[in-house]
């Protein structure tokens, strides 16, 4: 695949195995109870992202004093800091209506065929066109307008 | 006296209890943790989505060297998310399911997550988890942002008469 070692393969996919067992014990890869959330019938997944964001919190400010470069990459250790611009608000608008038509998001998308759901394949299709839609639209806006700020 | 109205609350908010559901994410938390302390990457879901692309597009924004880089750890963590769910659903999970969510439903929000995730920098695990837990407030404004966007889309359908 690349010049990355075994070891770091082998952690990523241990990693999204823990990650896709989650998603799937916390019945987020299932449409109906997001849906059901959304509508105030079930705030159990309060849970889900409250304790998926306090391990990682904790993970974040523990793991950089223990090591002081990751042991696989060499790489430090940052925190996930996206600068702010409009672009946030407008993405998570678009993505907000989307998640609420559908009750499903990436990573549970992904989770979900692993539990046999099949039509979520029709989401996962949606996703990778409406993906394909802002690269293309970016890049030809790149293209045609020299004064457009870097893509992020 | 104070004790059953409580209770009433606490049962009409969860009706399917709690413990799975901090459980499941505990477990989010700790796949992110696994690769974090190993590799110092932060993954989330949705980049996916982009990375991939490049593999038959020539797309200048899909070409960049942050997708390059990223896209082949990319397919390795969503096939083990894939596969952690199946090891859900053969032991705890006691067999799979599918949704009766419609299809177009599912198509549409697809289409809409899809730009929407790229658009806005991340997703629920990108934004709401990872974000969330660097104490980003570009994270904050995020979640906020598609949290009321996603309740008033959902509760507007369910009063259309839309379901499932």
């Amino acid at each position: 695949m690349s010049d990355r070692s075994p070891a770091f393969y082998g952690v990523v996919l241990l990693g999204g195995l823990i990650f896709g067992f989650g998603l799937g014990l916390s019945q987020m890869a299932r449409p109906e109870v997001v849906l059901d959330f959304l509508q105030f019938e079930d705030f159990g997944l309060l849970f889900v992202m409250g304790g998926g964001a306090v391990v990682t919190a904790v993970s974040f400010a523990v793991v950089p004093r223990l090591f002081d470069r990751a042991p696989l990459t060499g790489d430090t250790f940052t925190r996930r800091l996206k600068s702010f611009d409009r672009n946030v608000v407008i993405g998570g608008s678009v993505f907000g209506v989307g998640w609420g038509l559908s009750g499903i998001c990436p990573g549970a998308a992904y989770a979900s065929v692993g539990i046999g759901n099949y039509p979520i394949l029709v989401a996962i299709g949606g996703m990778f066109i409406g993906a394909y839609a802002q690269g293309y639209w970016r890049s030809y806006r790149q293209r045609t307008d020299a004064t457009v700020s870097p893509a992020d | 006296m104070t004790i059953e109205p409580l209770q009433i609350t606490v049962e009409t908010l969860f009706p399917n209890g709690i413990a799975h559901y901090a459980a499941g994410g505990l477990l989010i938390g700790l796949g992110v943790t696994v690769i974090y302390a190993a590799t110092g990457i932060i993954a989330g879901a949705s980049t996916f989505l982009e990375s991939t692309w490049s593999y038959v597009s020539s797309v200048s924004r899909f070409n960049t060297p942050k997708y390059l880089t990223s896209r082949d750890w990319r397919v390795v963590f969503t096939v083990g998310i894939v596969a952690g769910a199946a090891a859900y659903a053969l032991t705890l999970g006691a067999g799979g399911w599918t949704t009766d969510v419609q299809l177009w439903r599912l198509f549409v929000g697809g289409v809409l997550v899809g730009v929407g995730t790229r658009v806005g920098k991340g997703c629920t695990s990108g934004h709401g988890v990872c974000g969330v837990g660097s104490g980003s407030n570009t994270s904050f404004v995020n979640v906020a942002t598609f949290l009321a966007f996603a309740i008033g889309t959902a509760q507007l359908v369910a009063a259309l008469g839309v379901s499932p």
